[in-house]
């Protein structure tokens, strides 16, 4: 996808176009709706928002009542701390998401399709809105597209700050121009989404990759890949690592070769020392340097969907959003949590207590214990108190802010009581790496 | 001008054919979908912020109650309910930013303008914010100045930064 990322002018639909874009669109219009779902169902694209849920069963859901309209909706609002492949991809190439758009409105019969970009993006709002225009100049976008009999509008929709947006149907509330409150599902969007019809949200980046798919086929598409992780996937990465940046991978690579070969993020900064990884985003479990490069089997870990997630939340984590977050020796892990727990208290909507009362009390308890005041009970509690959060609230903001905190206890509890027990000298120093021996307690998930 | 001296504020000519550009983007009847967008253009036009009588302004444009705007303009994290300084410094401080040196830009930023975070400067010039992330992680640290990010920041150049925006 990001192959010609480096070409100059490839935001311009002239370059693109001259680089073989838009022949997806010509492809698909030559097919029918429902042979273009088959190809991503074959294609074993999953959802690259998170989730991971195979993105052609998501559009094998979707509602087709008679005289009802069907609606696309992109979810750009990408939040999700450590998370900005979206972005990098709608301002370097955004004709590859309206090429997507148009390719994927077609096959679920949508006339009406919405980008919902987060507000602090206002300026991929322009470069968007001008690849629209020079798309629908070209004749790919609006009434009767390349003599098709298809009509397709595409608009874009900027948020107004709110992670909680992300989740598709508070997404959808805010499209509504409402506050950003989760629905209870189902009904799933897919039967009652924007404005009570069948809707399909899908992330940006999985709308980018329906444009190869409809390309080289889903057969060839599934070729790429480890069983069921087929395809490329964009990492973002950051933290403390020599290069951060936007890398798209084949997810066939080893989690040791991303984080320490030249080609991506080329090994941790200052020559320091490997202490913790977040592949996927803030949300999923923080895993110790011990369990990165290889499972608690000893297995090399992939940076695949299976191999991120193998050992279940124990030993494992999640690929997620790919949002890949780096730490080094000198990072304290009770500091992260708290501001990872800071970060969910801001961003929870409020509709659900234990969400909403919960993330406070984390935060306040992770303060209290990062400045010298936690008490001997605070780690217990703290347990206590996420896994109360855990799978009782309307959407999963809830476990989102449950699992970094349960992550964090379950591989650094020492470091947790070594804050407790040394007031003072957490004040002053940070552990560090000390006592990370490769044999340690595992706690179960 | 003083921000909040506006009392009946009013689109112009051309900000007004945007409003309708945008309402003409959702189906007959669902014009309160533009409530978003139409937010953001009435805090830059109404002096960085929304006050009562912009969010009224906004309703009327959209049809709706007045309720349905503050519920919303309070919601969203990036509509200030209260006058800012001409310059808003938004400091992400969020964990990737945060381990790359964000907390102590940020605390040198609050030193060189006498402030604290969430204050304004007593000229009115700047105003310093902690935002949630911003996607920005690769950065790092980071600000959001208006529609822009500010990106790879150091000390140098924050100087720089506010001695350009203070001329």
């Amino acid at each position: 996808m990001l192959a010609n990322d480096r070409i100059p002018g490839i935001e311009t639909y002239d370059v693109y176009r001259k680089h073989g874009g838009y022949a997806s669109v010509e492809k698909a219009l030559k097919m029918t709706p429902d042979e273009i779902v088959q190809e991503v169902q074959k294609s074993g694209l999953r959802g690259r928002g998170g989730a991971g849920f195979p993105t052609g069963m998501k559009w094998s859901f979707l509602a087709k009542p008679e005289g009802i309209p069907r609606y696309l909706v992109c979810n750009a609002d990408e939040s999700e701390p450590g998370t900005f492949k979206d972005r990098y991809l709608m301002e370097k190439i955004p004709h590859l998401l309206i090429e997507g758009m148009i390719a994927s409105s077609y096959a679920l019969g949508a006339n009406t399709s919405y980008i919902y970009i987060r507000g602090e993006y206002m300026w991929i709002v322009g470069i968007l809105e001008k690849a629209i225009a020079e798309a629908k100049a070209a004749g790919f976008l609006g009434k009767n597209i390349l003599n098709s009999g298809y009509n397709l509008e595409l608009y874009v929709n900027p948020g107004g700050g709110a992670y909680i947006c992300g989740e598709e149907t508070a997404l959808l509330e805010s499209l509504e121009g409402k506050r950003g409150n989760p629905r209870m599902k189902p009904p799933f969007p897919a039967v009652k989404g924007l404005w009570q019809s069948p809707t399909v949200v899908n992330n940006v980046e999985t709308i980018a990759a329906v444009v190869p798919i409809i390309n080289m086929t889903g057969d060839e598409y599934a070729k790429l890949g480890i069983g069921k992780s087929t395809g490329t996937k964009l990492i973002s990465a950051s933290g403390n690592i020599n290069k951060p940046g936007v890398y798209e991978i084949e997810m066939n690579i080893s989690v040791e070769e991303f984080v320490m070969s030249d080609e991506y993020c080329g090994g941790i900064k200052r020559g320091k020392r490997l202490k913790a990884c977040v592949p996927g985003g803030s949300s999923v479990p923080i895993l110790p340097a011990n369990l990165l490069f290889k499972t608690a089997k000893g297995e090399q870990r992939m940076m695949t969907y299976e191999s991120l997630s193998d050992g279940g939340f124990a030993t494992g984590s999640m690929l997620g959003s790919g949002g890949f977050i780096v730490y080094d020796e000198d990072q304290c892990i009770v500091r992260n949590t708290w501001n990872f727990s800071r970060f969910y208290h801001h961003e929870s909507c409020g509709q659900c207590s234990p969400c909403r009362e919960g993330t406070g009390w984390m935060e306040k308890i992770l303060h209290r214990i990062e400045y010298g005041h936690g008490t001997a009970q605070d780690i217990d509690l703290l347990w206590d108190i996420q896994r109360k959060i855990e799978g009782n609230t309307i959407c999963p903001l809830g476990d989102a802010a449950a699992w970094p905190v349960a992550a964090a206890i379950r591989h650094f509890r020492d470091e947790f009581e070594w804050h407790i027990k040394n007031p003072k000298e957490c004040m002053e120093r940070n552990y560090g790496l000390a006592k990370y021996a490769d044999e340690r307690e595992i706690i179960p998930a | 001008m003083n921000h909040t001296d506006i009392k009946e504020p009013k689109f112009s000519a051309e900000s007004m054919s945007e409003v309708n550009r945008i309402i003409a983007q959702y189906p007959a009847g669902k014009q309160k979908s533009a409530i978003l967008r139409v937010l953001h253009m009435a805090e830059k036009e109404f002096g960085g912020w929304l006050s009562v009588a912009s969010m009224d302004y906004v309703a009327s444009l959209l049809s709706i109650k007045p309720i349905e705007v503050y519920e919303v303009a309070s919601f969203y994290s990036m509509f200030n309910l209260k006058p800012v300084g001409k310059n808003v410094l938004e400091f992400c401080h969020t964990g990737p930013c945060a381990i790359e040196g964000a907390e102590k830009l940020i605390e040198y930023t609050c030193k060189k303008l006498g402030i604290n975070s969430g204050e304004t400067t007593a000229d009115g010039q700047f105003t310093i914010k902690e935002v949630e992330c911003l996607g920005a992680c690769g950065y790092a640290p980071m600000l959001q100045l208006g529609d822009i990010f500010k990106e790879h920041l150091t000390e140098e150049k924050m100087d720089a930064l506010i001695e350009e925006l203070r001329n």
